[in-house]
Order: C-alpha cells, then sequence, then structure tokens
C-alpha cells in the first residue's frame, strides 16, 4: 500500500510541468501523452491515471485514444531500439528478409522486447530515405542499404559483450 | 541584418545538403568537416551554409558550390580536404566527384545540366536545396513573403480566392479538389472563428514529399497558410505533422519563430489588422490520420475515426467550426501563384490538371530522389529520362502511385499521361506522390499483399467492410503466396475488393483494394500461375522457392557452408556444398556470399533439382 502510494506520487510529480504546459487547452490530451511517453519512456497504468484525472476523463477513455495510435507504448521497452524499415522501396529492395533475420537473432516479433531489455523491435512504413534501401534504424543511428551480414555484424556491435 | 550573410561580397558559397536523405549518408560529417577545414586552412570570403534536401538522393550526399552551380555528389567526409584545398583554395574542381552519365559517362559538373534536374520544372520545390531553411532571411532574399505582403496590401480576401481558382489549383493531397473552391465554401460561412489546417501526415510508405519540402523550405508552406487564413477568415493554424518527422518538425519550430520576430505572425501581421497565429499537432501515427475528418478528430484529442460527409470540414470541422485542410505542396504553391498570376501557372499542365506534381521515386529505379515535373509527362519520360531507367539493367515491370491507395501501372501503359484523369482511369490514383518503380524481381502478389498488410492494420475499425474485408483479402493473399490459393480465389478477391470499397465510408477503405485490383487487372497472370502452378516467377514468395547448390559448380569453398545463418548446408573443403531443405530458412545469404566466379547457388520456383543427397568430393 505504501508503496503503490509512493509510485502514484512519483508519477504525478513528473508529471506536473506538463500538466501546468497544457491546463486550459483542449484536446491536448494526445499530446500530454506524447510528452509523458518522451519523459518516462512509456505509459505505464499510474501514468493513464494520472492523465485521466487531469483531462477530467475515465481511464477508459484515455486509454482508447492512446491505444488507437501506433506510437504509445504500455510496457517498458529496449535500451536499443531497433526499426526496420517496411515502406515500399525498402519492402521491394528486400526489406522482409532484413526483417526476418534480426527477429530471428532476436527470437522476438515486431513490437516485441527481449527478456533482458535490451532490445526492442519495432517495424516502421518508411523513413524517408528511400534512395538507401534497405535501411534499418538502431535508436538514431540509420544503417543503410542493408544485406543480411550487415545486420548481422550491426546486431554484433550492439550485443556487446554478451555471448559473441 | 548584421548577422545574415551578404552574397554579393563573398567568393564561393558552399551548401551541403542536409536533408534526412543525405544524413542518413553522412552529410552531417562533410558539412562539419568542411567548416572545421575550411576555418584551419584560413579560408576567407567563403561561406559554408547547409540546405534541405536537392532531390537527388541517390547521389547524396550532394555538396553545391557558387558561383557555377557546381554539383558534387556522393561527397565522403575523406573529399573534404580536396573541396577546401582545390576548389575553394585554388578554384579548381573536384572532377572526381562531379555526377558521372551512367549510360554515357561524360561527367557533368553543374546540376542544370544533369538529366535527373534539367527535365524537372520546379515550382512547389523552387527553394529546396537553395536556400537555408533555418535563416528567414534566405527565403526574403529569394521573394519570400512578397506574395504575403502583397495580399494583405492589396487585395481582398474574395480577390485572393478568385486568383487560386482560376488558377485551377487542386489539392495536392492525392483527391485533388479545386482549391479555390474550397476555400469559397469556407469564406461563405458566417462566424468568426474558423480555422485552416496544414495537412503534413504524410503517411504513404515510400513517401517522402513533404517531409523534404518542409526540412528544406518550410516559409513556403507557411506563407502559403497565412494567405489561406486570410482568403478564408481563419485566425488560427494547425499543422498536424507526423512525430516521426523531428527534422521537419524542428525547423517548423524555427520557422515560426522567425515568423513572429518579423511581424509575419500574430497579431496585426505587416500592420495589415490581421491576426493569425499556428499551433504544432504532431501526429501519433495513424495511417487514417490523413483523412479530413479524422485529422480533425485526432485534433481535439479523440480517437482518429473518420465521419461522415456531409457536412464537410468547410462547413463544419475543427470543434464544429468551418476548417479549411491543405496538403503541404498545395500550400507552397500559392505563394508562387500570387507572385506570378494565375494565367501563368494555368498555363502549365492539361486541360484540367493545372501546374506541377512532385514525386518521391523511388524503388528499383536508378536515380531515387524528389522530382517535379509539369502534369501530363508521359510516365515514360520520368522513369527513363528524369529516373534514368530501371537500375541494374533489369526490365521495367510496373510503377505505383498513390501508396496503399493506389494501383500498378504495367509496362503496356508507360506513354499514359501522368494527370489527375488518366491515372484515376487507369485505376491507379495520383495520390500524394510517391511512385514506386518495380522490376521483373518485384511479385506483384506479394505487392498486393504488402499494402494489405499496411491497410487491414491501419483500418480504424469503423466500417465493417473495411476492418472485416480487408483482413480477409489479406488471408487470401496469404494464402496464394503460400501455395495453398485455391481456384475462384482471384474471383473472390474481386468481389470482396468491390464490397470494401462500396462499404467504406473514407478514402482508406473505398482505396484499399486498389492495389489488389490494379494488379489482378494487369498481372492476373502471376496470380494465376500462384495458384494453379504453385510457382511464383519472379521468386519473391519465400513459401513457393527453393534454393539449390549445383554440384558442377560449386567448388567446395565453404563460404556457403561457413555464412548459413541456421546451419542447413553441409559440405567441407573441397566437397560439394548440400542444402537440407528441412533446415533451410530461404534466408537467400548462399546465393549472396558464394563467390560470382563460381555462381553455383540457384533460386528456383515450382521446380526440383537433381543434386547430390549428401557432400561428394569436387569433380567426382
Amino acid at each position: 500500500m505504501g508503496e503503490e502510494q509512493k509510485i502514484k506520487g512519483n508519477v504525478h510529480s513528473q508529471l506536473v510541468e506538463i500538466f501546468n504546459e497544457y491546463k486550459g487547452e483542449k484536446g491536448a490530451v494526445i499530446s500530454i501523452l506524447q510528452k509523458a511517453q518522451d519523459k518516462l519512456g512509456y505509459l505505464s497504468q499510474e501514468v493513464i491515471s494520472e492523465i485521466a484525472k487531469f483531462s477530467r476523463m475515465s481511464e477508459t477513455e484515455v486509454f482508447g485514444v492512446a491505444s488507437f495510435y501506433a506510437q504509445f507504448r504500455f510496457t517498458r521497452c529496449g535500451d536499443h531500439v531497433i526499426r526496420v524499415c517496411l515502406g515500399t522501396a525498402c519492402h521491394v529492395r528486400g526489406g522482409e528478409r532484413i526483417l526476418d533475420e534480426v527477429k530471428r537473432e532476436l527470437g522476438i516479433e515486431p513490437g516485441g522486447t527481449t527478456e533482458n531489455y535490451k532490445f526492442s523491435l519495432e517495424r516502421i512504413a518508411c523513413f524517408g530515405c528511400c534512395a538507401l534501401a534497405p535501411v534499418m534504424v538502431v535508436d538514431k543511428n540509420v544503417h543503410t542499404k542493408m544485406n543480411l551480414s550487415k545486420v548481422r555484424d550491426v546486431m554484433k556491435r550492439y550485443q556487446g559483450g554478451k555471448g559473441e | 541584418m548584421a548577422k545574415e550573410n551578404k552574397i554579393s561580397d563573398k567568393k564561393y558559397v558552399v551548401r551541403v545538403c542536409l536533408g534526412t536523405g543525405c544524413i542518413s549518408g553522412g552529410s552531417l560529417n562533410v558539412y562539419e568537416a568542411l567548416k572545421r577545414n575550411g576555418e584551419s586552412s584560413g579560408l576567407k570570403n567563403v561561406i559554408i551554409d547547409f540546405t534541405g534536401c536537392h532531390g537527388f538522393c541517390q547521389r547524396g550526399p550532394i555538396v553545391d558550390i557558387e558561383p557555377g552551380g557546381i554539383f558534387y555528389s556522393e561527397v565522403k567526409e575523406e573529399d573534404v580536404t580536396d573541396i577546401v584545398q582545390q576548389h575553394l583554395k585554388k578554384g579548381k574542381f573536384v572532377d572526381r566527384l562531379f555526377y558521372r552519365h551512367p549510360s554515357t559517362g561524360e561527367t557533368i559538373p553543374c546540376s542544370r545540366d544533369i538529366p535527373f534536374y534539367s527535365r524537372q520544372q520546379r515550382i512547389i520545390l523552387r527553394n529546396c536545396g537553395h536556400i537555408n531553411p533555418e535563416n528567414i532571411g534566405d527565403y526574403l532574399a529569394v521573394g519570400g513573403y512578397e506574395s504575403l505582403k502583397k495580399v494583405l496590401s492589396e487585395m481582398t480576401p474574395e480577390q485572393v480566392i478568385s486568383e487560386i481558382s482560376s488558377s485551377v489549383l487542386r489539392g495536392r493531397g492525392g483527391a485533388g479538389f479545386v482549391t479555390g473552391l474550397k476555400w469559397e465554401f469556407c469564406h461563405r460561412e458566417p462566424g468568426k472563428e474558423k480555422y485552416i489546417i496544414c495537412n503534413a501526415d504524410e503517411g504513404d510508405p515510400g513517401a517522402f514529399m513533404d517531409r523534404s519540402i518542409l526540412e528544406a523550405d518550410p516559409h513556403s508552406v507557411l506563407e502559403g497558410m497565412v494567405i489561406g487564413a486570410y482568403a478564408i477568415g481563419a485566425n488560427q493554424g494547425y499543422i498536424y505533422c507526423r512525430a516521426e518527422y523531428p527534422l521537419a518538425l524542428e525547423r517548423l519550430r524555427i520557422a515560426l519563430r522567425q515568423m513572429e520576430e518579423h511581424g509575419l505572425l500574430g497579431n496585426d501581421i505587416l500592420g495589415s489588422g490581421f491576426n493569425f497565429h499556428i499551433k504544432i499537432k504532431e501526429g501519433a501515427g495513424a495511417f487514417v490520420c490523413g483523412e479530413e475528418t479524422a485529422l480533425i478528430a485526432s485534433i481535439e484529442g479523440k480517437r482518429g475515426m473518420p465521419r461522415t460527409r456531409p457536412p464537410f470540414p468547410a462547413i463544419s470541422g475543427l470543434w464544429g467550426k468551418p476548417t479549411i485542410i491543405n496538403n503541404v505542396k498545395t500550400l507552397a504553391s500559392v505563394p508562387v501563384i500570387i507572385a506570378k498570376g494565375s494565367n501563368w501557372y494555368s498555363g502549365i499542365g492539361t486541360e484540367k490538371s493545372k501546374g506541377t506534381v512532385v514525386f518521391a521515386l523511388t524503388g528499383k529505379i536508378a536515380n531515387s530522389g524528389l522530382v517535379e515535373v509539369p502534369m501530363g509527362i508521359e510516365l515514360r519520360e520520368l522513369i527513363y529520362e528524369i529516373g534514368g531507367g530501371i537500375s541494374g539493367g533489369r526490365k521495367f515491370k510496373a510503377a505505383q502511385t498513390g501508396g496503399p491507395s493506389g494501383g500498378c501501372l504495367p509496362a503496356s501503359m508507360l506513354n499514359l499521361s501522368i494527370d489527375y484523369e488518366s491515372l484515376t482511369a487507369a485505376g491507379s490514383i495520383m495520390g500524394s506522390g510517391g511512385m514506386i518503380v518495380m522490376d521483373e524481381d518485384t511479385c506483384m502478389v506479394d505487392i498486393a499483399r504488402y499494402f494489405l498488410i499496411f491497410t487491414q492494420a491501419e483500418s480504424c475499425g469503423k466500417c465493417v467492410p473495411c476492418r472485416v474485408g480487408t483482413r480477409q483479402m489479406l488471408i487470401i493473399l496469404e494464402r496464394i503466396t503460400k501455395g495453398d490459393g485455391v481456384p475462384g480465389d482471384v474471383e473472390l478477391l474481386e468481389r470482396l475488393a468491390n464490397t470494401v470499397k462500396l462499404g467504406s465510408l473514407c478514402g482508406l477503405g473505398q482505396t484499399a483494394p486498389n492495389p489488389v485490383l490494379t494488379t489482378i487487372r494487369y498481372f492476373r497472370s502471376e496470380y494465376e500461375e500462384h495458384i494453379n502452378n504453385k510457382r511464383c516467377p519472379a521468386l519473391v514468395c519465400k513459401e513457393l522457392i527453393s534454393f539449390y547448390i549445383l554440384p558442377e559448380k560449386c567448388k567446395g569453398c565453404g563460404i556457403c557452408f561457413k555464412n548459413c545463418p541456421v546451419g542447413a548446408i553441409s559440405g567441407g573443403k573441397k566437397l560439394i556444398h548440400v542444402i537440407d531443405h528441412e533446415k533451410c530458412i530461404k534466408c537467400g545469404t548462399c546465393l549472396d556470399v558464394c563467390p560470382k566466379r563460381f555462381s553455383a547457388v540457384v533460386k528456383v520456383s515450382g521446380e526440383k533439382i537433381k543434386v547430390p543427397e549428401r557432400p561428394i568430393p569436387v569433380g567426382k
């Protein structure tokens, strides 16, 4: 009980600044969710509950809005986020092979996170550097003109001391 | 003013492209190195600056040097010393960085002489790659905000609308509704509270036109937006831009700040008494929000679901007030039309489709990039003259326009005129400007499946035919690509497609079947091959292909054996290698790594090749 109160208090204090920014603005709930996720990494149930209170909406409504949009995450994501581009240009140049290889290396599906919270995998539709397709993005680094052996090299680099 | 660079006193202006494409290719390092190197070599009278996207992404990173419009392509950090020491110090060009014509081999020093550029007509992209997008001074120097001044000081809102109407500018978001007419509807509505929204929620996979424009020339879009607001009588505007476009968002924020500093935004703009404010809303990742009413719902903080029209947003939109939603490219066209006149604009293009169109030309094309051409240009010219033809000397198979809402145009339609009407008649749509070129290695059934994966995931779920229909269509397409298709599947797909089209409220559902319908219409035999012969002619569909190592060609070098990620290849030194088809995941690594001089690995569909069961010595 005490622990739970602490978490709630903690979440609230982290969100106060964001709430102040949007006080009195109508329709701001998506912007608030975005800022909250930016700050906290993902939207936990406590966060949703605080935002619901502030926005005078029910938790269900807030979750309904959040779950509609692809940007929002409800579980903790890995230290590194791997985004494999499957825009049309990447698709025709073999993006799916790249995704398959990452899936195989990590043993997770897009949207998933490895058990050790080291990697999360996402598939995105167009990163906008189609001339360099196929492309994958790890955190903020863009890896271009990918092939399977380049995927393995990149993965090794991020896996660091683990295993290989 | 002191900080603004006067180009005339300077000897050279070096501009590095810092668009998303070039940055991904390493142009930030080139830019930093140029600055460092320029400083340490004591360069005077040289400005090192940056621009947004030049469009020729294929050849990035791009460095452009004035005077002369010298165009260096594929520049790496290592090349910077030569650019500084040779070009900027001695006035000697670095020839090896010039563009080389792929077929004639001739080197071309200036961008205006490169066919990729020389055949374009850049109106919307007029400033892209020529000005620093983070410096309003650059935009003002090329006549920026002159149209806004003219509008506010000399024209009534009615005159602005009439000018835009007579130019016959049509919405560049895809549907092609006449912009002036839309403005007029909104203008006529009573009430003081009206809104204008710039739709920058570019969601088509394989399309990056709007993003490039916002990154390269945000002010022309914003100028168009203020003019539009004045015309319809709005005092508040929104830019709805994808959160996935951080650079575009950053440059928009800088531009908005600079506008305020220059009195171009806020209260009493340029002393005219007209007030206008702009807020940025970041889209949170929902393709359907490109649809007007869904976008409005999203700005209101709701799930982005479309509603029935009428009433159209021009009558009842954001918060129930009259609202205009215009695409980035539409708004960027507005200042030019005001400056040069509607007669000039309507002189470009075809009878019904005026002006120019921007395409993100990608896929299996030699020159990927951003191009702008007059309406009515032939598909062939776009692909072969500007795009440089198919990469790797392969054969053209199809061009896909309109993203997930569009269709695939086959080789027999290469002489098609690119305009709203012709593309619709061909079963595709103009769309927002993605054009993906496909060659003989692209499977058309797989492409239909690919787009359906996208649309069925993005369907908001409101209309049953869209939500359930696209899902069912995807299941059928998956079964066909896996070799489990049954006779009658194509007819079933067609029937479902028509139901989804008829039974959906918004553009997403009404157009989602287009990729399926056009591939059936133009490439029916490919569907039949998959269904009847369990063969994928393009060798794409995983379940229908197999890899073999040809015993007469394998030299037992062991490279494929070492690289196979799942240990499906058996063999040893000087032994002919054999693939275990039970273990093989068909990733194609063996084919990629087998040395070209051996070319022992083959990919086939619908046939079995006789190979030894287990490794045998080479030469036996």
